[in-house]
């Protein structure tokens, strides 16, 4: 293995701490929590802005566990290509599935 | 802690299968992998999705429904459950994550001031086991939802929405399953031979598989259950 391999394998490997890990799961919860918590709420429930809230904090959640816990923030751009490509095509599909469903239109 | 993990890191890996990008093809396997899980879940989703409010007849997941004869079918879906059930799988994150840590930590020298977290941080084997654990916990959880639907007249075959729940949260709990399975063999093999910095890159990957695992729920959490 020649010697910028073993710095970009390094590089990769770059990982946080275990108090960051464990601030990361109390974010995870209090987000979860709060999802919770309005879905109780029938005020909120009946507002428009209710499922876009809740998609914005499931994306959230899912960005944080990715990124910290998958540590894809501190990992090679391959490996964020690997993943995210897929992802938008996945989060294409169902877009466009849902709009040619009449699920959601414009 | 990084420069700890990245020099055990580098000692240990006589036999791994690096690429021309310098990056090991067991990883590069992985991530490709869980792309393509990406994919699968996606269509799992978009399936249920589509269906949803098509239902002709209930139980439903959220509003209750009385049948021709009379009898009421309350909103299926437990919150409260489920709830529990997602914080538990969330944690068996954490848990893995500082799995992965006390594997890289192995060989490096624990400080003398070091307290209870800090010896507890080294237990590969604890974490293994606490992850596993919590795994089991979230079946258990589906198993009891599962039943419980059953038992109020909710299978497979009852409706739309029966018929696409099942599948993903099925084809969801499928996964968790490999996932216990697999964490259980590295507990195993750590509890015999021990599991070292040489070994961080066996359990980097399944950690990564069990996190995509977790991500997958993140989604159904909200799109099944929270969403109306």
């Amino acid at each position: 293995m020649s010697h910028e391999s073993k710095s970009t394998h390094a590089a990769a490997h770059a990982h946080p701490t275990g108090a960051t890990y464990l601030k990361v799961a109390v974010i995870l919860t209090l987000i979860t929590v709060i999802e919770v918590w309005a879905y109780y709420i029938p005020v909120l429930v009946a507002s428009p802005w209710f499922n876009p809230s809740l998609i914005i904090m499931s994306a959230a959640k899912f960005a944080i566990v990715v990124l910290f816990y998958m540590h894809l923030k501190y990992d090679h751009k391959l490996f964020k290509a690997l993943f995210t490509g897929p992802l938008i095509i996945a989060g294409a599909t169902i877009v466009a599935l849902l709009f040619l469903f009449a699920k959601i239109s414009l | 802690m990084a420069s700890h993990a990245i020099a055990g890191h580098d000692d240990g890996h006589a036999h791994t299968h690096y690429t021309t990008t310098g990056l090991d093809n067991r990883k590069i396997a992985i991530w490709a992998f869980i792309g393509s899980e990406c994919m699968l879940f996606a269509s799992l989703i978009s399936t249920y999705l589509i269906y949803k409010g098509k239902s002709l007849v209930g139980p439903y997941p959220h509003t209750e429904y009385t049948d021709a004869a009379g009898k009421v079918f309350p909103a299926i879906l437990d919150i409260p459950v489920t709830s529990a059930s997602t914080f538990v799988l969330l944690m068996s994150s954490l848990a893995m994550v500082l799995a992965l840590q006390a594997v890289q930590l192995k060989g490096v020298p624990l400080p003398a001031n070091a307290g209870w977290w800090g010896r507890a941080q080294r237990s590969s084997q604890l974490w293994l086991f606490v992850t596993a654990l919590l795994g089991a916990t979230f079946l258990g959880f589906q198993a009891y939802e599962f039943t419980a639907f059953v038992r109020e007249g909710l299978t497979l075959k009852t409706n739309l929405f029966g018929s696409t729940f099942f599948t993903l949260t099925g084809f969801h709990g499928a996964h968790v399953t490999v996932g216990v399975l697999w964490l259980m063999s590295l507990l195993w093999i750590d509890r015999t031979r021990g599991l070292g910095p040489q070994d961080e890159l066996v359990v980097d990957i399944a950690a990564l598989y069990w996190h995509f695992v977790d991500v997958v729920w993140i989604v159904i959490f909200t799109l099944i259950y929270l969403i109306k």
